[in-house]
C-alpha cells in the first residue's frame, strides 16, 4: 500500500516495544461482537493510482464540462476564468497540507493570507471588519440572520422574496430549531424589486431584513431605504451578495447602510465544483459588532522581539473556548478557498477587478439585446449585471433547459427549479453571462433558444 | 542541550548561552532561506494589475441602475510573478504535513495523496454547475451515490446525508435529524448530554439547535461514567453525544451498553466520529447502536486540511433517523440514473428537517475521498486503522517513564496518546513543550485539550509516518520534556528560530486590528 510506510518487521519490533503479541491486542477494548476478523466484506481491495485513476475518469467523461459548451448558468455559482497562477500557489504543500493556524509562529504565511482576505473582504463590502470565512453563502447568511437576533435581542427575520431560495431554505431550516420567526416571501415577476412591499413588513420586533444584491432575479436597486426603515425600528440590514464580481461595478452594501453583509466568493479562485466547497464571505459595517461575529477572526499583533506578525483572535466567541455559550458551532471554515480567492483577487487588483466587471456587464448587456429579439422572450429587468430574467411567454422553462442541453447548450436556470411548484414562476429563465462567454455562445444560445420555444408545447 | 538524536543529525550553528545564533544580523531583516514578506496592501497597487482584461470605456455601462460605483473600492493588485512570489515566500513561513511529522491530536493530519488532488481538478467534476440539468451530470451524481455507498458499508449504517459542509456541520445535521424525529412522535425533549471530554463543537451544536447541555463525568480511566450518565437518562433527555473512539484516545467500551439503555430511555445517540481513523475498516459504529454519526473526511479521508479548511462532514444515520435527513439526497432509479430529491419531490422527500447549505455538499471533497478510498480499498483501510494505532501505542509506551500519561494504564490507546504536564519544574507548562518542538523542527501535538487532563498534550501520529521518523520525533520529544521537567528556563522563551518568536495574544485581543489601514 503505497501511503502506509509501514513495513512488517517495523512492526513486529514495534510491538515488541509496546509489550503487545499482536495487532490485535491493541484492540481489546473494542467488544467481541463488533470486531471485524478481516477486511469488510462486499467491498473493493486497494488499487494503483493508475487503476484509480481510470475509474475516477470514467466517471467524469459522464459529466458535461461547462467550458466545453455554451454556458449560461448562474443563481449562486459562477464561472468565471481563474488564473492559472491561483491553482499553483493554493497547491504549495505548505497551505494545502497545514492546519487552522492554532501555532502562530510556525503559521505566520496562512495568518497573514487570512489578514489580507479580511481586508480585501471589508473594503469589496465596504465593511469595517470580515472574518477568515463561513462555508458558503448560504450558511453565512443564516449566521447572520442569528447574529442580527443576538445584537438585537430580537428574533424576527423579514426575507426579501428575491433573496436566493436555497438561502431562504436554510434560513427556515435552523429557525425551525432556534425558535426565530422568519417572513419570508415569494419573488414577484417585476421589472424592479419591490422595496415598499419589503419596508412595509418590517417592524418593532425585526431582528434583521434579508435582501439579495444583486437578486436572485439579477435586479439591483439602491438599499439605501430598506437601510434607513430598518434602522428606524431598531433593525438591522443584512445584505447577501452571490456575485462578488458585481461589486467591481455597484456601490457596495456598506455605503448604502448594510449593517451586515454576506456573501458567496466562490467566483473569485474557487470554481463551479459541482456546488462545493466554497467561500461564505462575513461582514460586519460597524467595529462594534465585531464580538458578535461568528467564525475566525486573524488579528495583527507583535512578536517578543517586535516584529509584527498575526494570530487568529478574539477566540472567546469560539466554540473550542465558550462551548455551548459560543456565537457559533462553526470550527472548520474555507481556508485554502480563501487563499484562492486573495490570490485572485491580488492578481486583479483594484484595476483588473473593475475591468473584469465591466466586461461581464457588456457581455451580459449584449445577450440581453440579442436574446429579446428571440420571438416570444422578454427580458424583465430594468436593471442588472451579469445575470437577468428571461421570460419565455407562457412556455414552461424546465422543459426548455433540458431541451437546450439535448442541443449542447446549457442555457440557464429555471425558476421552477428553484421555485418548485409555484405556477406564477416556471416560465422565467435565469441567464448569466461571464466574461468567459464568447459572442458566439450568445448567438448559439439565441439560435436554440428561437428553436427550442417553437418545438415545446 | 541538544537533543539525543538517533538519526545522528546535530545543529549546523552553535548557540551562545541565551539560546541565540551567534551570526550578525542583516540588513534586509532575512535569514538566507528565511524571508521576511510584507502585506500586499504595502506592495500592491491600485493601478496594477496580474491579468490582460479589455479596457472598456465605463461610461458605456447602461442597466446599472445607477448604481455605479462612484469611489475607489481599496484593493491593490500585482503582476503575475509578483504575485506568485509573494505567496510563496508567505508559504514558506508555514507548516504543513508535506514538510515535517504533524502530530496534532483529533486532527488526524495523514499524508495527502497527490492522486487525489489530480482527480478533484478534471473538468468533469471541478467544471461542473450544481444547478446543471441532471441528465448532464450523471457522473457527479454517481461520485456522490458511490462514496455514500462506502460510508454507510465502512460504518454498517444504512443511509448518509451527504451536504453537510464540515464536522460541526454534520454535528449540526445528527442533532437536527435527533430534534426533527422526536417532534415528529411530540416529545420534547430538551437536554443533551456530552461528557466534559467532549470538542467544544459538541455543546456549542446542541444549544444552537435549542438544546440545553449537561455534562457526563468521565472515569479515572479516562471514559464516560456510564453509571452517571444512566442515572441521568430520563424522559427529558434527546440524546447522549459521545465521542468513540473518544479525545482521551481510548475506545469507550460500554459504548453498546450505553446506546441501550440511552435507547430503552427514548432518546438517541449521537456519535462524534472525528477519531474515525482509528477504527476505519475494523469497527463499524453501527454495530455498537450508533443513530448518527459525522464523517470527518478531511480527517479519516484524507481531504487536505487547507489551514483550516474546506473540510467536509457527511452523517451517517440509522433507519430511525434516516428520514429526517436534510435535502438534497441523491438516489438511483430502476433503470439506472442517478436523481436529486429535492423541495419538489413532495413523497420521495419524506419527512426531512429542511436544507443546511444552497448546493449538494462538497463535491470536491467527495471525488478527493473517493480516491483515497479506492486506492485503500477495505484492506488498506484496515491497514490504516491498525497502522495508526500502532503507531500511537508505539510513542505512548515510549514516552510513558518520563511523561505523565494519565491513562496509561487503562490499556492500549486507540490512535492518540495522551500526556499532561504534572510533574513539571520551574513553572514550566505544555506550551513551553509545544514551543520546544517547534524549535526542534516538528509541529506541535494539541495542547490543552481535552479538558480533563492538566496540561493535556495529545499526540496523534497517523499511518503515514515511517517508524524512522517516529523515532526521530520521539528523541526530540523526550529531550524537549526532560528539559521542562528539569525546569529549563530557556525553554520559557521559545521558540527561536521559527519565523516569529511567541506572539502577544493578549494584546492582539485587547486592541483587535482586523484589517489593513492605510
Amino acid at each position: 500500500m503505497r501511503y502506509l510506510p509501514l513495513t512488517d518487521t517495523d512492526r513486529q519490533a514495534m510491538l515488541a516495544t509496546i509489550g503487545a503479541a499482536s495487532i490485535d491486542d491493541l484492540f481489546v477494548d473494542v467488544p467481541e461482537v463488533a470486531r471485524l476478523d478481516g477486511p469488510i466484506r462486499g467491498l473493493p481491495m486497494h488499487a494503483s493510482e493508475m487503476a484509480v485513476e481510470r475509474h475516477m475518469k470514467a466517471l467524469a467523461a459522464k459529466n458535461l464540462v461547462a467550458g466545453d459548451v455554451p454556458f449560461f448558468l448562474g443563481a449562486g455559482a459562477y464561472r468565471h476564468h481563474v488564473p492559472a497562477s491561483v491553482d499553483t500557489i493554493i497547491q504549495r504543500g505548505e497551505f494545502l497540507t497545514a492546519y487552522t493556524p492554532y501555532q502562530p509562529e510556525i503559521a505566520q504565511g496562512t495568518l497573514q493570507v487570512l489578514f489580507e482576505f479580511q481586508t480585501q473582504v471589508a473594503r469589496l463590502y465596504g465593511c469595517a471588519v470580515a472574518n477568515a470565512s463561513l462555508y458558503d453563502g448560504s450558511t453565512a447568511c443564516w449566521e447572520a440572520v442569528a447574529m442580527a437576533t443576538r445584537v438585537t435581542k430580537r428574533s424576527r427575520a423579514v426575507l426579501s422574496g428575491a433573496l436566493h431560495p436555497h438561502y431562504a431554505q436554510v434560513v427556515k431550516t435552523m429557525a425551525h430549531f432556534t425558535g426565530d420567526t422568519i417572513a419570508d416571501a415569494m419573488p414577484a415577476i417585476t421589472a424592479e424589486p419591490d422595496l415598499d412591499g419589503l419596508i412595509a413588513r418590517i417592524d418593532e420586533d425585526t431582528a434583521c431584513v434579508v435582501v439579495q444584491y444583486p437578486d436572485i432575479l439579477g435586479r439591483i436597486s439602491d438599499l439605501t431605504p430598506v437601510a434607513e426603515a430598518a434602522h428606524a425600528k431598531g433593525a438591522l440590514l443584512v445584505v447577501v451578495n452571490t456575485e462578488p464580481v458585481a461589486l467591481g461595478a455597484i456601490r457596495s452594501p456598506g455605503e448604502m447602510g448594510a449593517d451586515i453583509v454576506v456573501g458567496e466568493g466562490q467566483s473569485l479562485g474557487v470554481g463551479l465544483n459541482f456546488g462545493g466547497p466554497y467561500l461564505g464571505l462575513f461582514a460586519v459595517r460597524d467595529p462594534k459588532h465585531v464580538r458578535q461575529m461568528p467564525g475566525r477572526l486573524c488579528g495583527e499583533t507583535t512578536d517578543a522581539e517586535g516584529k509584527r506578525g498575526f494570530v487568529l483572535t478574539l477566540s472567546t466567541r469560539e466554540q473550542h473556548i465558550r462551548r455551548e455559550k459560543a456565537t457559533s458551532n462553526i470550527c472548520t471554515n474555507s481556508g485554502l478557498c480563501a487563499l484562492a480567492f486573495t490570490a485572485h483577487m491580488t492578481l486583479l487588483g483594484e484595476k483588473g477587478l473593475r475591468q473584469l466587471a465591466a466586461e461581464n456587464h457588456r457581455l451580459a448587456c449584449l445577450a440581453a439585446d440579442r436574446l429579446a429579439k428571440v420571438p416570444g422572450v422578454e427580458v424583465l429587468n430594468t436593471a442588472f449585471f451579469n445575470e437577468f430574467t428571461l421570460m419565455l411567454g407562457g412556455k414552461p422553462a424546465r422543459a426548455i433547459v433540458r431541451d437546450l442541453a439535448e442541443r449542447g447548450v446549457l442555457g440557464g436556470v429555471s425558476l421552477g427549479r428553484l421555485y418548485p411548484g409555484v405556477d406564477a414562476l416556471e416560465h422565467a429563465l435565469l441567464v448569466a453571462v461571464t466574461e468567459t462567454t464568447t459572442e458566439e455562445d450568445i448567438e448559439r444560445l439565441a439560435q436554440e433558444l428561437e428553436a427550442s420555444i417553437k418545438e415545446t408545447v | 542541550m541538544n537533543a539525543p538524536n538517533k538519526s545522528g543529525w546535530k545543529p549546523a550553528m552553535e548557540l551562545s548561552e541565551d539560546g541565540m545564533h551567534n551570526g550578525p544580523a542583516t540588513t534586509t531583516g532575512n535569514r538566507a532561506l528565511m524571508l521576511e514578506e510584507p502585506l500586499l496592501f504595502e506592495i500592491g497597487r491600485a493601478d496594477v494589475t496580474g491579468v490582460d482584461l479589455p479596457e472598456i470605456d465605463t461610461s458605456a455601462l447602461t442597466r446599472l441602475g445607477g448604481l455605479e460605483r462612484a469611489d475607489a473600492i481599496g484593493l491593490v493588485g500585482l503582476t503575475e510573478p509578483e504575485t506568485v512570489r509573494h505567496y510563496t515566500r508567505l508559504s514558506r513561513q508555514n507548516y504543513g504535513i508535506d514538510l515535517g511529522f504533524f502530530p496534532l491530536g483529533s486532527c488526524t493530519m495523514k499524508h495527502n495523496p497527490r492522486l487525489n488532488e489530480k482527480m478533484a481538478r478534471l473538468p468533469g467534476f471541478a467544471d461542473i454547475h450544481p444547478l446543471a440539468p441532471q441528465s448532464t451530470v450523471q457522473g457527479a451524481l454517481e461520485v456522490v451515490h458511490q462514496l455514500g455507498h462506502w460510508l454507510c458499508t465502512l460504518t454498517g449504517m444504512p443511509a448518509v446525508a451527504m451536504s453537510p459542509k464540515a464536522g460541526a456541520h454534520g454535528e449540526l445535521c445528527g442533532i437536527l435529524a435527533i430534534r426533527a424525529a422526536h417532534e415528529a412522535r411530540g416529545d420534547a425533549r430538551e437536554v443533551v448530554l456530552v461528557p466534559e471530554s467532549a470538542h467544544g463543537t459538541n455543546p456549542a451544536t446542541a444549544a444552537f439547535a435549542g438544546y440545553r447541555v449537561e455534562d457526563i463525568p468521565a472515569t479515572p480511566e479516562g471514559r464516560v461514567d456510564v453509571a452517571a450518565l444512566k442515572a441521568r437518562l430520563g424522559p427529558d433527555v434527546a440524546a447522549v453525544m459521545i465521542t468513540n473512539p473518544n479525545t482521551c484516545g481510548l475506545f469507550e467500551k460500554d459504548f453498546r451498553e450505553i446506546a441501550d439503555a440511552v435507547h430503552a430511555a427514548g432518546g438517541y445517540v449521537y456519535c462524534d466520529g472525528a477519531n474515525f481513523n482509528a477504527i476505519v475498516g475494523k469497527v463499524r459504529p453501527g454495530d455498537l447502536g450508533v443513530d448518527a454519526m459525522h464523517i470527518n473526511l478531511h480527517k479519516t479521508f484524507s481531504t487536505p486540511h487547507g489551514g483550516g479548511g474546506p473540510g467536509s462532514g457527511p452523517v451517517v444515520l440509522s433507519e430511525a433517523l434516516a428520514p429526517y435527513a436534510p435535502l438534497p439526497f441523491v438516489r438511483k432509479d430502476d433503470a439506472g440514473e442517478f436523481y436529486l430529491v429535492e423541495e419538489e419531490d413532495g413523497e420521495e422527500c419524506g419527512p426531512t428537517f429542511g436544507r443546511m447549505t444552497a448546493f449538494h455538499g462538497q463535491m470536491g471533497m467527495f471525488t478527493r475521498a473517493l480516491t483515497y478510498i479506492l486506492s485503500h480499498g477495505a484492506d488498506g483501510l484496515k491497514q490504516v486503522a491498525e497502522d495508526a494505532v500502532l503507531n500511537a501505542n508505539y510513542i505512548l509506551r515510549s514516552m510513558e517513564d518520563i511523561l505523565h500519561a494519565p491513562f496509561a494504564a487503562s490499556g492500549p490507546c486507540m490512535h492518540e496518546a495522551l500526556f499532561g504536564d504534572k510533574d513539571f519544574g520551574g513553572g514550566l507548562s505544555t506550551l513551553d513543550v509545544a514551543k520546544g518542538l517547534i524549535d526542534e523542527g516538528y509541529h506541535p501535538m494539541t495542547v490543552y485539550f481535552p479538558l480533563v487532563v492538566h496540561g493535556a498534550m495529545l499526540v496523534e501520529p497517523t499511518e503515514t509516518e515511517s517508524k524512522t521518523a517516529i523515532d526521530q520525533f520521539i528523541a526530540a520529544f523526550r529531550a524537549v520534556v526532560e528539559r521542562a521537567l528539569d525546569g529549563d528556563e530557556a525553554l520559557k522563551q521559545a521558540p527561536y528560530y521559527a519565523p516569529r518568536r511567541r506572539l502577544d495574544e493578549t494584546g492582539a485581543a485587547r486592541k483587535p486590528k482586523l484589517a489593513y489601514e492605510g
